[in-house]
């Protein structure tokens, strides 16, 4: 399977961003034929992607797709996982990150992950937040990590809430903060990119839109590449969506062209619940 | 199949469901009780036995004592040596029963009192200051054999000569009792004394003084590597064909007989590189190795506990691997380690067999005051005292087996303590 052009028409594998004003962005992650295999199991063919500063684009696709797979790729956390072997090249800004001086734990300071359980450490909220700051010597004193802390509990929208007791355990708070809490730790530590991985599965609706709204907000300074299941939570907050099916990029675009003209077969049966 | 016989098939079988779950209920409890009746039993046996051995038959009595000037010409020396001490206790139990002694009956009653008396009156009356002539009351301990008739574990009424107490001795205790000088007392002797050939005299403060400084050898050595292989294997080893050899190298290891430990510890650390028989050090190292696989097993599981999610939440903000077992994986797995760690100990405290192999089984007097000094063990010194011919020995073997279960329960108890506390937090 190729991925479908873009409207554009551009290369049969390099799916572009398109003749608007998104075109003349820097490229900030650019995917090319990529592979990646779990052990025997083909998780990913040759998928070709850029990605922009300044937009939030959402991998959409069936279960089993390969959205997850390539999420994890971007930040070389499968590179934790036994038997995960990655082939082909992802290049942050121009780096290639799978490349031998490029150290995967100063990456993932670079490009944040939030993943699909809110998955605090059983420590208390400051701790949370405070932990990867503390670990890669982000602040010289307390005052400097105290002001980090609030600042990045401040911009998730949780300082309000959690002000009083940040020396609580963050396990003790409600999901859609616990989740908030751990975008507030990812965002601490200062990344470009923010992956999320279903970020809202586990929550109710309204925390769910506290989330997407939350989104929003981050899009502003970060690049958000979100994995979801959800079509309406993808048109939400997504400037672009990428349809992946059997590990292979389908088709990528403007979000509303997406849901409205899909150009390939297999976008237009997932969108419409065909498959899926 | 109509509704109605959809109905009456299930509920025909639904009084022989209810009735297997009884029955599996009914089993459930018979196991439980009769696991718990052989428990009381043996507690029952083991205090019933034992009980008697936490007291002893003591002897209060007067010392009239001369002092002779020391040679030095200085302050008055009770101690000087040409005192004879069996002689004033002698003196002090003829003067209590009223008889004049002769050669045959001072034997017998220097059988009443236990051979230490003599000393125990040396070191009361040099720590006395009082003037000569004077009268001190000393409490020195009765021999076994009387012990054993004030606690009526001596049958009055065997011939002469198959009690190991003559006529005229009963005789004596009864008086003694009837006057207040001999009673039963506390025990000290038991819990301050080392082992000791005389039953009155023997104690288990040299085994356990031995067992502790086992343990701290085992748990110095068994808690690091044990924790540090567990946390090796789980989070850095890859799993590969090796990995299933060492995993399978260390469930039998936990499998094998102690005895064979034992041996291993004779020949490598005794015989090849010299360490002293018989040393809590060489204990240690061998229950260590006993103790090891315990503690790899058990923090393993611990280790494999702890939620992934939690590792993926440190990777993700670009934790190191090292980062994120010691910040997060140690401290979430600590309560099962910790738990295993004490299971693993008091296996370590309760084991007997590899002892035997390097020494420990030795008869050893005097208290250990390091880790190379001959010592034994607790369940070694039961072994020694099951085994020996007095029946003053029996009960204060049932004694030292209520001391070791005491010590294993204090064990455990720490282990279900620690659990709960951080499990609560």
């Amino acid at each position: 399977m190729t991925a479908s052009t873009d409207e554009t028409g551009a290369g049969p594998r390099e799916a572009t961003t398109g003749p608007t004003a998104d075109a003349i962005r820097e490229t900030c992650i650019a995917i090319r034929e990529l592979d990646a295999w779990y052990g025997d199991i083909h998780a990913l063919r040759s998928i070709s992607l850029d990605i922009a500063y300044g937009e939030v684009i959402a991998l959409i696709g069936p279960s089993g797709c390969g959205k997850t797979t390539l999420l994890r790729c971007l930040n070389r956390l499968n590179d934790e996982v036994e038997g995960a072997r990655v082939a082909g090249s992802v290049r942050l800004d121009g780096q290639e990150i799978y490349a031998r001086p490029v150290d995967p734990v100063a990456l993932r300071a670079r490009v944040g992950m939030v993943f699909q359980k809110p998955n605090p450490f059983p420590k208390s909220i400051y701790d949370n937040v405070a932990y990867g700051p503390r670990i890669h010597g982000l602040a010289t004193d307390r005052a400097q990590l105290d002001d980090i802390v609030h600042v990045s509990l401040e911009r998730v929208g949780l300082l309000k809430e959690v002000r009083d007791r940040l020396d609580e355990p963050g396990t003790d708070l409600s999901g859609g903060q616990q989740q908030r809490l751990c975008i507030a730790r990812t965002i601490a530590v200062g990344p470009e990119v923010i992956l999320m991985d279903e970020p809202c599965s586990a929550l109710d609706p309204i925390a769910t839109a506290r989330i997407e709204d939350l989104i929003d907000e981050l899009a502003e300074d970060y690049v958000i590449v979100i994995v979801t299941h959800s079509m309406q939570q993808a048109a939400r907050v997504s400037s672009r969506v990428a349809y992946l099916n059997h590990g292979s990029l389908i088709e990528v675009g403007e979000t509303n062209r997406i849901f409205t003209n899909p150009q390939h077969k297999l976008t237009e049966d997932y969108i419409t619940g065909r498959i899926g | 199949m109509s509704k109605i016989e959809r109905r009456r098939r299930i509920e025909a079988r639904l009084g022989g469901r209810h009735r297997r779950e009884r029955w599996f209920r009914l089993l459930g409890i018979t196991a439980v009780g009769l696991a718990l009746s052989f428990l009381v039993l043996i507690l029952a046996n083991l205090v019933g036995e034992g009980a008697s051995a936490f007291t002893q038959s003591k002897l209060d009595l007067p010392i009239r004592y001369e002092v002779t000037a020391s040679p030095t010409g200085g302050a008055p020396d009770v101690r000087y040596p040409d005192v004879d001490y069996d002689a004033l206790v002698l003196d002090a139990l003829a003067g209590l029963l009223a008889v004049e002694p002769d050669r045959q009956m001072r034997r017998e009653l220097r059988q009443l009192v236990s051979i230490d008396a003599g000393f125990v009156v040396r070191d009361s009356l040099g720590s006395a200051e009082q003037a000569p002539g004077a009268r001190l009351t000393v409490t020195v301990p009765a021999s076994s054999n009387v012990d054993m008739l004030v606690k009526g574990q001596l049958d009055r009424s065997l011939p002469a000569v198959q009690r190991p107490l003559s006529d005229r001795q009963i005789a004596w205790v009864d008086t003694l009792r009837d006057s207040g000088v001999l009673v039963r007392r506390f025990n000290t002797a038991l819990f301050t004394n080392g082992d000791s050939r005389e039953p009155e005299l023997a104690g288990i403060r040299g085994a356990v003084v031995g067992s502790f400084y086992m343990l701290a050898v085992t748990l110095l050595l068994a808690f690091p590597i044990g924790v540090a292989t567990a946390v090796y294997l789980e989070e850095f080893a890859p799993r590969n064909r090796w990995a299933d050899v060492v995993e399978i190298s260390i469930n039998n290891l936990a499998a094998v007989p102690s005895i064979v430990f034992g041996l291993l510890g004779l020949a490598v650390f005794i015989d090849w590189l010299g360490f002293p028989r018989s040393a809590p050090l060489v204990g240690g190292f061998v229950l260590a190795l006993l103790t090891l696989p315990v503690v790899i097993i058990s923090s393993r599981a611990a280790i494999r506990g702890v939620p992934g999610s939690i590792r993926e939440a440190a990777l993700g903000v670009g934790a190191s691997r090292m980062q994120v077992v010691m910040d997060h994986v140690l401290p979430l797995a600590l309560p099962g380690v910790l738990t295993g760690t004490i299971i693993g100990m008091s296996r370590a405290l309760g084991e007997t067999a590899p002892l035997l192999m390097i020494g420990m089984v030795a008869f050893i007097v005097d208290v250990p005051t390091g880790l190379g000094d001959p010592a034994t063990a607790l369940p070694v010194q039961i072994y020694l005292w099951s085994d020996s011919p007095e029946r003053a020995f029996a009960e204060r073997t049932s004694a030292a087996i209520l001391v070791l279960l005491g010590f294993l329960l204090l064990m455990n108890l720490l282990a279900v303590l620690i659990r709960r506390r951080v499990e609560n937090k």
